[in-house]
């Protein structure tokens, strides 16, 4: 059938499986909007305050279910709100597909009214980027956008589309979703020396990162363990996947990753890597990152292996079908010296973790722990960036894969909200943010999104009225010196500030008001807030200084 | 530190070398030379560029190169399987005294004059790039006014293709 540019996009979205978009409309994608309007039966469209807010949601919403989140902006400043969100999904490998009206063919290149080079811009921050220049192609790039969105290493993906040719007609026939690339399977004589390492080793250590979310190798991961008898630790960026009570799990490991995590992979004399790229994050200071360990790497990108940290074995595959292999011929193993090693750090663990709770005051692991009463085991968490999100990878007890939702590579302030409801629309279930007022700041405009699509997400503050997290660094190593991380100043009332939006806010401030706070928040059906008074002192623990090694670990406050 | 030369087919569209380009700079590799253009097969450009870098970041760059949505095939070229040139042209003052000095250095080299003035002398010449590093030194003292050159191409001996299509 002969369609306009316009018509042609939606249709493909459609066509790939596409049940909602986020996205701001503008100059030059009325057209799309127009096509959006028409079929507005077959796609959902939710419209956002900011484009940035809009990435954020498509971003979540790719987290949440693993599919191909879409955002739809228009050219210039619309495009360049993109940016941080395609940031974002590239740094933790998300799919993602940004599509972007620019001005007319006729117009580009000459500083026209909202003119960016938006593929010039997003170039080394998505996997690929495509600038349409005649309707004939459209449907086919976007196809091709959405296959090299989910493929191999997923990633973001920019289509921009100048006016013209979403304006322009031509023949539209529908095709099915495209597929995968698959990618290459590991070579028998790869696993036979991962295998043969494996028998040999008397401390090994499983570490996993987000690349065994997207490979969906939850089960493989714990059977390995059980059959080899090690532990699992595992990056920010892997959260979720195993569940936390599951025997073998110690937690994530690394800058602020559990004690018995970090020390026990410092001990390993194996560590088997799995969908993990060893960012500065993880390592510390890779020169004594692992020293004892040889290092079996099994990841989807040939380009991490060896990339931040020279491995012994690399093997560049598909995840899920390397791990059932593996499993196949590796040799049931056990470690009764390493596992009573593993106990003893978990005991130093647990009394270090008692220190850490208090009676006086909301601890963030109080607040954590009565949210978690209230949430089912598939609730979505999502968080900013800050001390509030560490507090919520060390202490959130994560059942099941996909409900750890959070800016890792990039580390991006303002990314829990839009992501939050992003999640919301994915799975249809109630989604929590935990948020700081720092973080939650940057993006609060999107409230105005969660209030008109009445979207069931639960804003948790932890409002310490400090950039908690560089403020701790200030106190640690620059001599308190509280450089603009003060935020008393601002007066802001959230509670106020939720209800402006029309969305109703709590606040609580004394740990004996905590739960009844919680109930309250828990029984509203849409957005709510709640805002929780955290003490400003509060450190995030234990900590590996930036750099530094697991000597180094700071395990509790000097100063105090 | 050692010097690679790696050889790089790629789609034959505009904004291409951008993207070459753009991966070597965010990650922070080193481009000494870089050349391109279209190929026998006009659906493709090859890109030649030489570096210098130890052999863990040749091989992060080829890992990351493969990656690239339009680069078809990455290889490197190896000084004993390959046939490595370069072009210089080079502009040196011309005086009465020094000319003829000039001219038995580009005879022993065997460069070609390709321009003469009053003042200035254009030698074109061709080889391994430590060939015409060795000319310019020659010439260094004769007052060298201007130089230009191409980076190095390289292309495999015998029946060895880029493009992994190419047969007999």
């Amino acid at each position: 059938m002969i369609l306009t540019g316009a018509d042609i996009v939606v249709e493909t979205l459609i066509e790939q499986g596409t049940e909602t978009v986020f996205g701001y409309p503008g100059g030059q994608v009325i057209n799309l909007y127009d096509a959006l309007y028409t079929r507005s039966d077959r796609i959902r469209h939710v419209l956002t305050a900011h484009e940035q807010g809009a990435a954020h949601a498509a971003d979540g919403y790719a987290r949440a279910s693993g599919k191909v989140g879409v955002v739809i902006a228009t050219s210039g400043p619309g495009a360049t709100n993109l940016v941080t969100g395609i940031a974002t999904a590239y740094l933790d490998s998300i799919p993602l597909v940004a599509i972007t009206g620019n001005v007319p063919n006729s117009l580009i290149g000459r500083d026209s009214f909202q003119e960016v080079d938006i593929t010039g811009v997003t170039l080394p921050i998505t996997k690929h980027n495509f600038l349409v220049k005649s309707v004939d192609k459209l449907a086919d790039t976007i196809r091709e956008a959405f296959r090299i969105a989910k493929s191999g290493r997923p990633g973001p993906v920019l289509v921009d589309i100048p006016k013209d040719v979403q304006i322009a007609k031509c023949d539209y026939e529908p095709a099915p979703i495209v597929e995968k690339k698959p990618l290459k399977k590991a070579k028998e004589d790869k696993l036979q020396a991962a295998a043969a390492m494996i028998a040999a080793a008397e401390r090994p250590y499983i570490y996993f990162g987000g690349g065994a979310v997207s490979a969906d190798v939850s089960a493989e991961l714990v059977a390995l363990a059980n059959k080899i008898d090690a532990p699992i630790g595992c990056t920010m960026m892997g959260l979720s996947a195993v569940p936390v009570n599951d025997p073998r799990y110690l937690g994530m490991e690394g800058m602020h990753g559990h004690y018995a995590s970090s020390v026990s992979q410092d001990e390993a004399d194996l560590i088997i890597a799995v969908g993990a790229r060893f960012s500065d994050r993880a390592t510390g200071n890779v020169s004594k990152y692992a020293r004892r360990a040889q290092i079996i790497h099994i990841d989807g990108d040939a380009a991490e292996i060896s990339k931040n940290i020279g491995v012994e074995l690399g093997i560049a595959c598909d995840i899920k079908d390397c791990l059932t292999r593996l499993l196949g011929i590796v040799e049931e193993k056990t470690h009764p010296e390493w596992a009573a090693r593993i106990a003893q750090l978990k005991a130093e663990e647990a009394a270090q973790f008692e220190r850490v709770t208090a009676t006086d005051r909301i601890t963030p692991y109080a607040l954590i722990h009565e949210v978690a009463a209230h949430t089912q085991p598939d609730t979505p968490i999502v968080t900013d960036v800050g001390q509030h999100q560490m507090w919520v990878a060390q202490f959130y007890p994560f059942q099941s894969p996909r409900t750890f939702i959070s800016s890792g590579g990039l580390g991006t302030m303002g990314f829990g909200l839009g992501a939050a409801i992003g999640a919301a629309k994915a799975t249809g279930k109630r989604t929590v943010l935990f948020t700081g007022d720092g973080s939650f700041g940057m993006n609060l405009n999107e409230l105005a999104t969660a209030s008109t699509e009445n979207a069931p997400v639960t804003v948790i503050i932890m409002n310490n009225k400090v950039l908690g997290m560089v403020r701790q660094w200030q106190t640690l190593f620059f001599q308190k010196h509280y450089s603009n991380t003060d935020l008393h100043d601002r007066k802001t009332d959230f509670v106020a500030l939720a209800n402006a939006f029309g969305i109703p806010g709590y606040r609580v401030t004394a740990l004996e008001d905590l739960k009844a706070a919680v109930d309250k928040t828990f029984a509203e059906q849409g957005p709510v807030v709640l805002e929780v008074a955290i003490d400003p002192d509060e450190f995030v623990l234990p900590m590996l200084p930036p750099g530094g090694s697991i000597e180094e670990i700071i395990t509790e406050r000097g100063d105090q | 530190m050692e010097r690679y030369v790696i050889a790089i087919l790629v789609d034959n569209q505009s904004g291409i070398l951008t993207r070459v380009a753009s991966m070597f700079n965010r990650r922070g590799f080193n481009i000494d030379t870089l050349t391109v253009a279209e190929t026998e097969d006009h659906r493709y450009s090859r890109i030649t560029i030489s570096l210098t870098g130890d052999e863990a970041i040749a091989r992060q760059i080829i890992k990351q190169l493969k990656k690239l949505y339009n680069v078809k095939e990455v290889k490197v070229m190896e000084s004993q399987q390959s046939v490595n040139r370069e072009l210089a042209l080079i502009k040196v003052r011309n005086t009465p005294e020094t000319r003829q000095d000039v001219m038995t250095a580009v005879e022993i080299f065997r460069c070609k004059i390709v321009d003469f003035s009053t003042n200035t002398l254009c030698i074109e010449i061709t080889g391994e790039t430590a060939k015409i590093e060795a000319f310019i030194k020659v010439v260094e003292p004769y007052d060298i006014l201007e130089m230009c050159r191409t980076g190095v191409v390289a292309i495999e001996r015998g029946c060895s293709f880029l493009n992994s299509e190419t047969t007999l």
